[in-house]
């Protein structure tokens, strides 16, 4: 399968992806320019983290306006596998193509340090290499991480949330979370299950060496998912 | 213009009578406006090292690695790979404007980095400010860490190590120390030079504007006074720097460019000027194809302009087009905008007549001076400590809580968790106990970095201070088991036209001369920054040194905190009985008083390579070198630096008949405490005889206290979870 990292200008986190997807699971790996709608027959759009257009203004509030965007959105309403790491996430719901909005940490800060997450839902193409209810740690680097969703669809988002920030045993209390999200949200899946938004990043979790290998299994899951479909 | 006139705006802009007179003599007539600019902004003392060139020689420059010196950065060369690195400071805006002033400065030092060819993978900021409970500082201090976080985040080289320290020394003048390191394979390295007859100059970036002129003559190479600066500093623009760092890469793979160099301090001047002298050639610029951001801008305006995110490039003739649409594509501007000459000369047009023509040379050779120097009084008052002096504390639990919260020895946390300090997926060891370690994708080796300096002790002994801060750097490198390698300096000093300022800055470049030569460590690269005062007076001497490591397998790198119970713990190295300079004696009495801790440098030397032998052996399960706070900021650092802290059992009994104070809280060099496997205590012993470092089992780890005795008597007694939360709390930020 083919993986395709979109490269907006400040998308510092692309070359982490791509060492990640290309030399760490020998996968396909292509990067896809902002201004390009082509996106080169991808199997799976990867949108990094970074600071697209510099996120003066808002993060994401511009890379939805970019060529690229409309052809990313036409490829996940056709079920295609689509992936917002941090900043690819915030682009993902200011685009409409994930329900929500961010808002700044509760604290206001920036805040880079390894978090637990707990894996709420392992039926996803994302996720299926993990156990359900399984306590992972996986490092996050934002300063507009506070997921907000206003309430006439919270019930329906609720059922498409994948991962929670929790304690080191699995506790999900307002103090392990770092940056004061809604319900505690780390990660939503669409309603289709298709796209992923996630704010922590699995591509700094993908090698012992680092500290955590946690992160690999999402991108793992991903191809384990491609492979048994192309089977069927 | 007239010579009277002319003398006027020379000294208006910071040049002296005599300089003027230079001037008049290179030309051989009387100087335009615009090329009394250029020289104003090349011969300050920021750009131009006029107090400070003549000691510089002093450092060495080759060592156990081979070296390398570009213009603006300098390295190493390990593997098939070059590793470069540069420290700056940017006290002077970070003062005026804290958070666009640290924004910039790390702007600035990245693209001393890309101005060689590397691509910058880390960043460190050595920051000093005046005390928090002080309004002005502590917003001088947050605005400065805003500002790191503002740039560094969104530029994407991760900000991985520092050191944060509050005096009253630094009121009214904060230091900010950026440090960059990038790599690239040897052989892609560029220079700063323009070459080639007929070949392109092409400016790349962001547009010139208005803001920093005469940053480098008129903010940095002065004292500051009563009066505003503010237009003086810069304003940066994060994203403008990722792109140019990804397009000049990009640019420069296209092997068509012959020469490149970033325009920070001095801009445009700086960058033809030096580019040109150093190519042995000339260059014409015509002023009206540079890419401005404001209307009406004046020919002095726009080759004093320090805009940032700009870059200035040699371009072989014919390839110009293909390099401005790399620019372009990454929303930046690239315009050709003179080109090479074989006149030796830069020169200057606008509106088609000749507003600059100077030989480039002589614009790269300011004057040098060494005015008098005198030891300053004060150090006599100040170096009279004695122990009898104070009493012994009663309560020792009382002292280390007060101790590990304090502003200069509590965690870092708060701190450094606002930086990115993980982009680049390269951070093997995370910030926290001073060395960081970053892989090479593709490599077994890897590269630790730090950054080091204790100001007090400068300020009681610059000579002592200086050699300390570079043995204290190579203690933090060799603990996690890496070789030093190489080392960036940037010397902070006050005015070098007062005598007693100039005496403290030679000293300590004579300290660091003398430390580095010993230790084989070449300095690659560095910074002076001179005027560091305000009308209460100077800062304490700071030269800050930047050391690099080389960890030869990454996978063996040993970290600070204890990772198990039934550790033995053992402190190499003597204890001295010193207190003098230390936190101990400023935090608890009050009294910021000498001799520092003496450097021994053959001990230090020996115990850098003992640490490297029980690393590379696999011998230690943590090791972490002793400095501010002594011993027991050393023990509660690796308890509770783990996410789960872990207690331990010390009995100082052994370490001779000495005060507890002093046996705790006492700053001697040339320490380490290391906990190893109690079947592995005997090589570590052998291994320590063999390299003549003395060795003492103190305790072990366990338990979920932090209990310190001597003999019989119980000193200590606290829960390691109340010593984390006293720890990570103490900068309450």
């Amino acid at each position: 399968m083919k993986f395709g990292i979109v490269v907006f200008p400040g998308s510092d986190c692309g070359y982490d992806c791509h060492h990640v997807l290309s030399q760490v699971l020998e996968a396909e790996t292509v990067f896809i320019w902002h201004g390009d709608k082509n996106l080169k027959n991808c199997d799976c759009v990867v949108l990094p983290g970074g600071f697209s257009y510099g996120d003066y203004l808002r993060a994401g509030a511009l890379a939805r306006f970019s060529p690229v965007m409309e052809a990313v959105k036409e490829f996940a309403e056709n079920g295609g596998l689509v992936i917002g790491i941090c900043n690819g996430f915030q682009v993902l719901t200011e685009a409409g193509i994930l329900p929500g909005a961010f808002l700044p940490n509760r604290g206001g800060r920036f805040i880079c340090r390894h978090v637990y997450l707990r894996v709420e839902n392992n039926q996803t193409p994302f996720t299926l290499l993990f156990a359900p209810g399984e306590v992972i740690k996986i490092p996050i680097a934002h300063q507009q991480g506070n997921f907000f969703i206003d309430s006439p669809h919270q019930e329906e988002v609720k059922k498409h949330i994948v991962f929670r920030y929790c304690g080191p045993q699995g506790e999900i209390d307002s103090r392990y979370n770092p940056n004061g999200s809604w319900e505690n949200v780390a990660g939503i899946v669409s309603r289709e299950g298709n796209i992923l938004g996630i704010m922590p990043h699995p591509e700094r979790a993908a090698e012992e060496i680092l500290g955590s290998e946690d992160g690999r299994r999402v991108f793992l899951s991903v191809i384990k998912w491609w492979e048994d479909k192309k089977w069927k | 213009m007239e010579v009277a006139n002319g003398l006027n705006v020379a000294r208006e802009l910071g040049l002296k009578e005599e300089e003027y007179e230079r001037i008049l003599a290179i030309l051989g007539r009387v100087p335009t406006p615009t090329e009394i600019a250029m020289f104003s902004v090349e011969w300050s003392e920021h750009c131009g090292y006029l107090h400070s060139r003549r000691w510089l020689e002093l450092l060495p420059r080759e060592g156990e690695f081979s070296p390398l010196r570009g213009e603006d950065a300098g390295g190493i060369v390990y593997d098939d790979l070059a590793v470069v690195f540069k420290m700056e400071s940017h006290n002077h805006p970070s003062q005026v404007e804290p958070r666009q002033g640290a924004a910039t400065g790390i702007g600035g030092v990245i693209r001393d980095i890309l101005g060689s060819g590397a691509r910058p993978i880390a960043c460190l900021d050595s920051l000093h400010f005046g005390p928090r409970e002080d309004e002005r500082s502590l917003y001088v201090f947050r605005g400065v860490v805003e500002g790191v976080a503002f740039y560094g985040n969104c530029v994407g080289v991760p900000t991985v190590a520092g050191e944060l320290y509050f005096y009253p020394a630094f009121r009214g003048n904060c230091l900010i120390n950026v440090m960059c390191l990038g790599i690239a394979p040897r052989e892609k390295l560029t220079q700063a030079k323009a070459q080639g007859e007929g070949n392109y100059i092409v400016y790349v970036g962001n547009k010139t504007g208005r803001d920093g002129i005469g940053g480098c003559s008129i903010l940095a190479s002065q004292e500051f006074g009563a009066e505003e600066r503010r237009p003086s500093v810069q304003i940066g623009d994060p994203l403008a720097e990722k792109c140019l760092i990804e397009a000049t890469l990009e640019a420069l793979d296209t092997g068509h460019i012959v020469g490149i160099k970033d325009m920070g301090a001095a801009g445009l001047t700086c960058s033809t000027s030096e580019m040109a002298a150093s190519g042995g050639s000339g260059v014409e610029i015509d002023l009206d194809l540079v890419p401005l951001r404001e209307e009406g801008m004046e020919p002095w305006e726009i080759m004093m302009s320090e805009s940032q995110e700009r870059m200035l490039l040699c371009v072989r003739r014919g390839y110009e087009e293909e390099i401005i649409q790399i620019f372009r594509k990454w929303g930046l501007e690239g315009e050709v905008i003179g080109e090479v000459k074989d006149t030796g000369r830069v020169t200057i047009k606008w509106r088609g007549e000749v507003v600059a023509d100077i030989p480039a040379l002589e614009l790269t050779r300011p004057p040098v001076y060494t005015p008098p120097r005198e030891r300053p009084l004060y150090l006599d008052e100040v170096n009279n400590f004695s122990l009898e002096d104070v009493s012994p504390p009663l309560n020792y639990e009382e002292v280390l809580l007060r101790m590990v919260s304090s502003e200069n020895l509590s965690s870092r946390r708060p701190i450094f968790e606002q930086y990115d300090h993980m982009a680049g997926i390269n951070t093997v060891l995370l910030p926290g106990s001073g060395t960081v370690v970053l892989r090479v994708k593709g490599k077994k080796w890897g590269i630790a970095v730090t950054s080091d300096c204790n100001p007090l002790y400068c300020y009681l002994s610059p000579r002592e201070g200086a050699k300390m801060a570079v043995a204290e750097a190579a203690r933090n490198l060799s603990a996690c088991g890496a070789r030093p390698a190489g080392v960036t300096d940037c010397l902070n000093f006050g005015s070098p036209e007062k005598p007693d300022r100039y005496w403290q800055f030679v000293e300590a470049v004579e300290g660091l001369s003398e430390a580095c030569r010993f230790f084989g460590i070449p300095v690659v690269s560095g910074n002076v920054s001179f005027y560091n005062e305000n009308p209460e007076g100077a800062i304490f001497p700071t030269p800050t040194i930047g050391m690099v490591g080389i960890i030869e397998e990454v996978e063996k790198v040993v970290s600070a905190g204890f990772g198990e119970d039934d550790l033995i713990l053992v402190l190499l190295g003597e204890t001295k009985e010193e207190l003098g300079g230390s936190e101990y004696l400023r935090i608890i009495h009050n009294r910021e008083e000498g001799p520092p801790p003496r450097v021994d440098l053959e001990g230090e030397k020996n115990l850098q390579e003992l640490l490297i032998t029980l690393a590379e052996e696999e011998i230690v399960s943590s090791a972490i070198d002793l400095s501010e706070g002594g011993l027991a900021l050393a023990l509660v650092e690796s308890s509770v630096t783990e996410e789960n802290p872990r207690g331990v059992i010390v009995d100082l009994e052994c370490l001779g008949d000495m005060r507890e104070d002093v046996l705790l809280f006492g700053e001697s060099g040339g320490r380490a405490l290391v906990s190893v496997k109690g079947e592995l205590l005997n090589s570590l012993q052998r291994l320590a005889q063999e390299q003549n470092v003395p060795c003492q089992v103190i305790g072990k780890t366990g338990g979920e206290k932090l209990v310190i005795k001597k003999g019989g008597k119980s000193l200590i007694s606290l829960s390691v979870e109340e010593l984390k939360n006293r720890w990570e709390g103490g900068l309450g930020e």
